[in-house]
């Protein structure tokens, strides 16, 4: 009976009751949404800069380091490829050849890394080719270039217009060639555009003079939550060279995931503390207007522990009716978001920079959704402690007489 | 007969340290098991206190109450608060029936309290509400009933503990001429048949005629004690 009074308490005042149903409701919403949101964001952050350049795995000779020095090739290379496409966990490899130049136009020149690739290889791994806005992504003729629409209207240069690579060869002369621009690309990131160009592995190698020598193995693996494993299964198998997961690779961005999740705790935490002092003031308002009533209960012999818990239930009775409201609006509004997108074209320049897109598409986890609703729902405990311990307070001859 | 409750120089003092009020003042008082009695006396002359005090619902500046030879002056409130389930019984001015419970719920509410069977919980509401006229109500709210018919289903309530002796605080002073007829006639033969003990604190002459002992108060202290 207890349960019964405590659940017909709440709706003797239903605006009040709908108030505190509809705070937990959109507290959930508030916390959960913001989850999704930054989870999209960071996980397009990282499938954006994975799928662009860095692959789930790289695989480097461990002096090639940040000089990248050109003489610093992966021993074995082509077989260490080959034997990469046969693993049953590798969607795609591509091996490249890197270097550090400078491009010049007519008019200007500016520093770029230099990518020779196998187009053929380079399409499966690297998103690349899909975000060619102008030209084609290699059409099969020697001294072919894909640049970046950034580095293009930085050097004033359009399709098909000739710039000059220079960079330092094998034997450390200079050496220079004429590339005609076969196709721009616009990544999502604006920064990659404008210091990432990509040629024909055979042209770039010719002129470095390493042959077929390889400096970077690019690994995308079929199921990308497995590269921890996989990578530490590659470093026992290469042990003379550097293996190194997307993570390591660019640290910042390992680093953006981990802030991440321990930011949208703090913000859950900050919800959920709004979220606790609206129902410690509703519930402290329904207790104090039922003092009579208490006193009553208190004077007929209901005891102690029996007050507490019926204003404790009454509190987790609302908890219970917000959550599930609270989860369904989550799951009907991340959802159309996850299919249409949130338009964050007002933010597009800032947004470029970190690599992520005009839209950004909300992502939950299941596992989100039960740590997020025991968060709200220890919430709704705690915040119905000090009403209840007030009902407490309460001198049976004195409440009863309270209008 | 023995003595349900016995007040030795009872006293209630509100601001003790600064200007001490007495609204109870060295009372003496034993009240017979079967007894129908009235506590009158003008407002402010401490009939209330002197039934909070009695009820266990006050703790006393001095002096020692029992009930049924217990000493419920230094019990603790939780153990207090069970005494009271188990042997007083009130009846409130103000009805103060449990809003969102049926007339049947409200009475079964103190057995439930008492952890009685749910059984014996539903017969004994329902014969008790009988008892007070209201077998066609047993399923309506506090809301839907009048206050005539409210302040029965609160003696039925303070009957189905199965206590020594009920309280009554003003029992009739929201109720018509009506209602505090047949309020008092159901209480009477509570008293007369079931030997059920009744106090009450009232201004209302006809519950006055009605007691079979009258115990004026005034300023605190009792000035009459009158048996019929």
């Amino acid at each position: 009976m207890l349960f019964k009074v405590a659940w017909r308490n709440i709706w003797r005042n239903t605006t009040r009751s709908l108030v505190v149903i509809a705070s937990v409701a959109a507290g959930l919403l508030a916390g959960m949404f913001l989850i999704a949101f930054f989870q999209g964001f960071v996980k397009q952050d990282v499938n954006n800069a994975v799928e662009a350049q860095l692959a789930h795995i790289q695989i480097h000779n461990p002096a090639f380091g940040d000089d990248k020095d050109v003489n610093d090739t992966i021993t074995n290379a082509s077989a260490i490829v080959e034997k990469l496409r046969k693993d049953v966990n590798v969607k795609s490899v591509s091996g490249r050849a890197i270097t550090m130049g400078m491009i010049s136009s007519s008019s200007t020149a500016s520093g770029v890394e230099i990518h020779g690739v196998n187009p053929g290889d380079e399409k499966n791994i690297s998103s690349i080719s899909q975000n060619v806005v102008e030209g084609v992504y290699f059409d099969g003729k020697k001294n072919e270039i894909v640049i970046g629409k950034k580095l293009a209207d930085k050097l004033g240069v359009k399709l098909h217009n000739k710039i000059v690579l220079t960079f330092q060869s094998k034997s450390g002369d200079l050496t220079a060639g004429s590339f005609r621009i076969a196709g721009i690309f616009r990544s999502r990131n604006s920064a990659f555009d404008e210091m990432t160009v990509f040629t024909n592995f055979d042209d770039v190698a010719q002129l470095l003079g390493t042959g077929n020598g390889i400096h970077e193995i690019a690994i995308l693996l079929k199921d990308g939550q497995k590269v921890d494993t996989l990578a530490a299964g590659y470093k026992s198998q290469y042990p003379k060279l550097l293996v190194q997961t997307w993570g390591e690779i660019e640290p910042e961005m390992g680093l953006l995931t981990g802030l991440m999740d321990q930011m949208m705790y703090i913000i859950m935490g900050i919800i959920l503390l709004a979220l606790m002092f609206g129902i410690i003031n509703t519930m402290l308002m329904a207790v104090l207007e039922r003092q009579r009533e208490f006193g009553m209960l208190m004077a007929i012999g209901m005891n102690k522990p029996r007050v507490f818990i019926m204003v404790m239930l009454e509190s987790i009775m609302l908890t219970c009716v917000g959550i599930p409201i609270g989860i369904l609006l989550t799951i009907g509004i991340v959802d159309y978001f996850a299919k249409y997108g949130i338009n964050m074209s007002a933010f597009s320049k800032a947004l470029s920079q970190f690599g992520v897109g005009n839209y950004v598409y909300p992502e939950l986890h299941s596992s989100m959704f039960l740590s997020v609703t025991i968060m709200t729902a220890i919430t709704a405990i705690l915040s119905a402690i000090y009403p209840a311990y007030k009902a407490l307070q309460f001198k049976p001859a004195v409440a009863i007489h309270q209008i | 007969m023995s003595n349900v409750i016995e007040a030795h120089n009872l006293s209630k003092v509100y601001n003790p340290k600064t200007i001490p009020v007495y609204a109870i003042n060295g009372v003496d008082l034993q009240i017979e098991e079967g007894e129908f009695t009235a506590l009158v006396g003008p407002s402010g002359s401490g009939k209330t206190t002197l039934l909070n005090l009695i009820g266990g619902l006050d703790s006393p500046s001095g002096g020692e109450v029992k009930i049924a030879g217990v000493d419920i002056t230094n019990m603790n409130e939780n153990k207090l608060i069970d005494f009271r389930l188990q042997n007083i019984g009130f009846v409130f001015q103000a009805y103060n029936l449990i809003p969102v419970l049926t007339a049947s719920e409200n009475v079964e509410f103190v057995m439930l309290m008492q952890k009685k069977p749910k059984r014996e919980r539903e017969e004994t509401a329902r014969k008790l509400l009988q008892e007070v006229g209201l077998n066609d109500r047993l399923n309506n709210r506090p809301s839907e009933l009048s206050g005539g018919q409210q302040q029965r289903v609160a003696v039925a309530r303070a009957l189905a503990s199965k206590p020594r002796f009920i309280l009554a605080d003003e029992p009739t002073a929201n109720l018509d001429s009506k209602s505090t007829e047949n309020l008092l006639e159901i209480m009477a033969k509570l008293n007369k048949e079931d030997k059920m003990t009744f106090i009450f604190s009232t201004h209302d002459q006809r519950v006055i005629d009605k007691a079979r002992r009258v115990v004026t108060l005034v300023d605190g202290k009792i000035i009459s004690d009158t048996k019929k």
